[in-house]
């Protein structure tokens, strides 16, 4: 008996995001990086395009992190003090982009200044031919003074900026539109937040080619069923034609995991969650590649092993 | 396929006698078709329509039971390609494969430990499900000696592994109180192989590197007499896997098709380059679609990872795991001793008092009903706001527990300060930290004078 395949042909498409400007488009990168287009669900190949695999972005710091976890610090080592030397090292294990997450303060007390965040971010930029994202350190008011200073310095380098919310999504994309960069949109788990926030961006006139969608996610063990389902959720009414859901998604699994005990800490865990290095990196490669399969297209990450690991892990998702 | 209620209407006898209880024959099958009455309800109605009847009843993924003495792994059932879109039922059962190439000593401590192996989440204890004994040495005795082995180290599931019938043979004749399941039917010993099945009631395994194979297969083994049925599709790789199980899926859940509406059998460490890259093919068929996923490799590591990714995966989407609002006493809290205050997500709840109990340090810690959700999205969502903590702090009556009045919030929401400092009058509101594995440190600086 011949058995028929059920293919499903979706009438819509996620809009290509290209991140980063290379000198025939008014930046100095080397290596623009073009995010989405496809046309089916991940990797089902059989049935539509994948034109841009899912990207890996390196995350790093403007200063040494203070609660990171001993073993990211010791993977990284001397380059957690100077985000050039950072930024370089992250292109070494296999970054595709580097993400620089500003600190609300220098050394705990004295608060980040927009001189301060311009110059982690010409170093960053200086350092690589990558394209780059800049997060603020995630208070409304420390990131629109930050981002906007960035975005300056930064002009007509596509960089993403981050976080645009609801909250401050005015300021970040007035400063993405004034200096020729991309904003990365989030919202809480949520279907129509994200398409509502997405209609406000859309709204102050930034195309949205320059917009990533970041649904926000939760670490494995931690509510990752959430983030998966909204994304799965997302990507689907994308397929089916819901313009304001056809932007690439960005999460941050590297964040998430490293955050929970199950990979920060190595002392005072239960015997039964193992040997700690194992954990800690399969812990956020699960994380990473988990959301993968439900549509992220670019993935934030800490550890170089678990780099190379959903890299690898991606290229032979990418046979056809 | 669900037969519509004019469909059902149609095998019935139409003679409106009411003796179902219903006033017409289209009326009960309006009823049956939105399965509110039993088709049990009608004396009348004929044989052969009740095998039609029961036929498009019959769920389009079979649900196979395979069962050790000591434990009973049910997988299929599935109505949905997606979580949200109802939900998953039966988690895929996770099982590690010892050959009987290796010593019997051997078999039994890699049996042992991985059966042994259990990890507390979030209060519930998760463990892995069974061993899949392989006949690679070709010889009757050894194998039967390792499924032995096998039963002897764990009273879990159990899976025989060979192609030579005389092989499954010997190995079944090993096994004591339990329904294995055979690996595999192929189309060279299919014949001997669904034999063994339908004499022993065990489930079969058939394998066929096609679509068109396996369905070939897969009735071939049906007509022979063995209704448990779980497909092995003979791809390994992630690309191929992904796209081969989702097929799978959606043959038999659209398309209702039959022959292949059965549970698939995954073999991850075949596809993988190292332990490592196994765990993340495993992960990938926890997602999409596997439904016996047996390992080469078992680390507590990797188990619980993999453990803690099944519950995640096959958490109901509409019941989020909640625990009950109230006071949760920690080590022998005294008049003296902190007061905190979190959701009653239970992955919140049980990271916030794990971490409390770890640090050996007293506590009084308040669950307030957010609805199921944690601190940042309830807070979003308006389910942790100042009012909802007032009110947990007045209703659960800590204040006559207590000789201060002193209240530690998470620091996710250090927003709420000002508000709770109005909603409680004569409570010190203090921000504490932002993450539950902060919570140790915290505590030991804290006092309540």
């Amino acid at each position: 008996m011949a058995v028929e395949i059920p293919v499903d042909k979706w009438a819509g498409k996620v809009m290509e995001v290209t991140l980063g400007a290379a000198s025939d488009d008014g930046g100095t990168r080397t290596c623009p990086l073009t995010l989405g287009g496809e046309t089916t669900l991940p990797f089902l190949h059989f049935e539509g395009q994948i034109p841009n695999p899912p990207r890996l972005a390196v995350e790093i710091a403007d200063r040494r992190p203070g609660d990171w976890s001993p073993l990211l610090l010791e993977a990284w080592g001397d380059a957690v003090n100077d985000p050039a030397t950072w930024a370089r090292a992250a292109e070494e294990a296999g970054a595709e982009a580097v993400l620089l997450q500003l600190s609300l303060t220098k050394d705990g007390d004295t608060p980040t200044t927009a001189a301060d965040a311009q110059a982690a971010t010409r170093a960053a930029l200086d350092a690589t031919g990558l394209p780059l994202l800049v997060f603020g350190p995630g208070q409304v008011d420390a990131d629109n003074e930050l981002l906007v200073a960035v975005a300056e310095e930064a002009a007509g380098e596509r960089i993403v900026l981050g976080v645009c919310e609801e909250k401050n999504y005015r300021t970040i994309v007035a400063a993405a539109l004034a200096h020729g960069h991309l904003v990365n949109a989030r919202t809480a788990m949520d279907v129509n937040l994200a398409k509502q926030l997405n209609i406000l961006i859309s709204d102050m006139g930034l195309s949205l080619d320059r917009v990533l969608m970041d649904p926000t996610t939760a670490g494995l063990g931690y509510g990752i069923e959430y983030g998966y389902s909204v994304m799965e959720r997302l990507r689907i009414a994308a397929l089916q034609g819901d313009k304001m859901t056809q932007l690439p998604m960005l999460v941050t699994p590297g964040y998430e995991a490293w955050r929970q005990k199950e990979s920060k800490v190595g002392e005072g865990v239960p015997g039964a969650w193992g040997d700690w290095r194992e954990r800690a990196v399969l812990w956020e490669t699960l994380t990473a590649t988990t959301l993968i399969g439900s549509g992220a297209d670019v993935v934030v990450l800490r550890h170089p092993d678990t780099v190379k690991r959903v890299r690898a892990f991606i290229d032979r998702l990418m046979v056809e | 396929m669900a037969l519509t209620g004019l469909q059902i209407y149609k095998l019935l006898p139409q003679t409106n006698c009411k003796e179902c209880g219903f006033p017409t024959c289209l009326a009960f099958a309006m009823k049956l078709a939105a399965k509110q009455a039993e088709l049990a309800a009608c004396p009348y109605v004929s044989d052969e329509a009740k095998a039609q009847l029961a036929a498009a009843a019959a769920p389009p993924i079979r649900l196979v039971a395979v069962e050790g003495p000591g434990h009973k792994v049910e997988v299929g059932n599935e109505t949905v390609l997606f979580r949200h879109e109802k939900t998953f039922y039966h988690p895929p059962g996770l099982f590690v494969r010892v050959k009987d190439t290796s010593p019997v000593e051997e078999i039994k401590a890699t049996a042992g430990a991985a059966m042994g192996y259990a990890v507390d989440y979030v209060g519930m204890e998760l463990f892995l499900d069974g061993v899949a004994v392989e006949a690679a040495s070709g010889s009757d005795d050894t194998f039967a000696a390792a499924v032995k082995a096998a039963q002897e180290a764990s009273d879990r599931a159990l899976i025989l592994v060979a192609t030579d019938p005389a092989l499954l043979k010997a190995g079944l004749a090993a096994v004591e109180g339990a329904r294995p399941l055979l690996h595999a039917a192929t189309p060279d010993n299919w014949e001997e192989v669904a034999a063994l099945g339908a004499e022993s009631g065990a489930a079969v395994v058939v394998q066929a590197d096609s679509l068109d194979g396996l369905t070939d297969l897969a009735e071939k083994v049906k007509a022979a007499g063995v209704e448990d049925i779980v497909l092995d599709p003979a791809v390994r790789d992630p690309a191929g896997t992904l796209v081969t199980l989702t097929q799978l899926r959606r043959l038999a859940l659209k398309k209702d098709f039959r022959p292949l509406g059965y549970p698939i059998i995954t073999f991850p460490g075949e596809g993988a380059a190292d332990p490592a890259e196994e765990a993340t093919l495993a992960a990938q068929h926890i997602a999409k679609y596997g439904g016996f996923i047996v390992l080469d490799h078992f680390t507590p590591a990797s188990a619980y990872a993999l453990l803690a990714l099944r519950t995640n995966i096959f958490t109901n989407p509409q019941e989020p795991i909640k625990v009950q609002p109230g006071i949760y006493e920690i080590n022998d809290p005294k008049t003296d001793s902190a007061v905190m205050i979190t959701t009653n997500f239970s992955i919140t709840y049980f990271s916030v008092a794990n971490e409390v109990d770890g640090s050996g340090l007293p506590g009084w810690l308040l669950v307030a009903d957010a609805e199921g959700m944690s601190v940042l999205t309830a807070w979003a969502a308006g389910k942790f706001d100042a009012e909802r903590i007032a009110k947990t702090v007045k209703g659960t009556g800590i204040e006559g527990k207590i000789a201060h009045q002193k209240l530690i919030i998470p620091g996710h929401v250090a927003v709420l300060l000002g508000e709770l400092e109005e909603e409680l009058p004569g409570w010190e509101i203090q921000v504490g930290p932002r993450e539950a594995v902060d919570l140790p440190g915290y505590l030991k600086l804290w006092s309540a004078s």
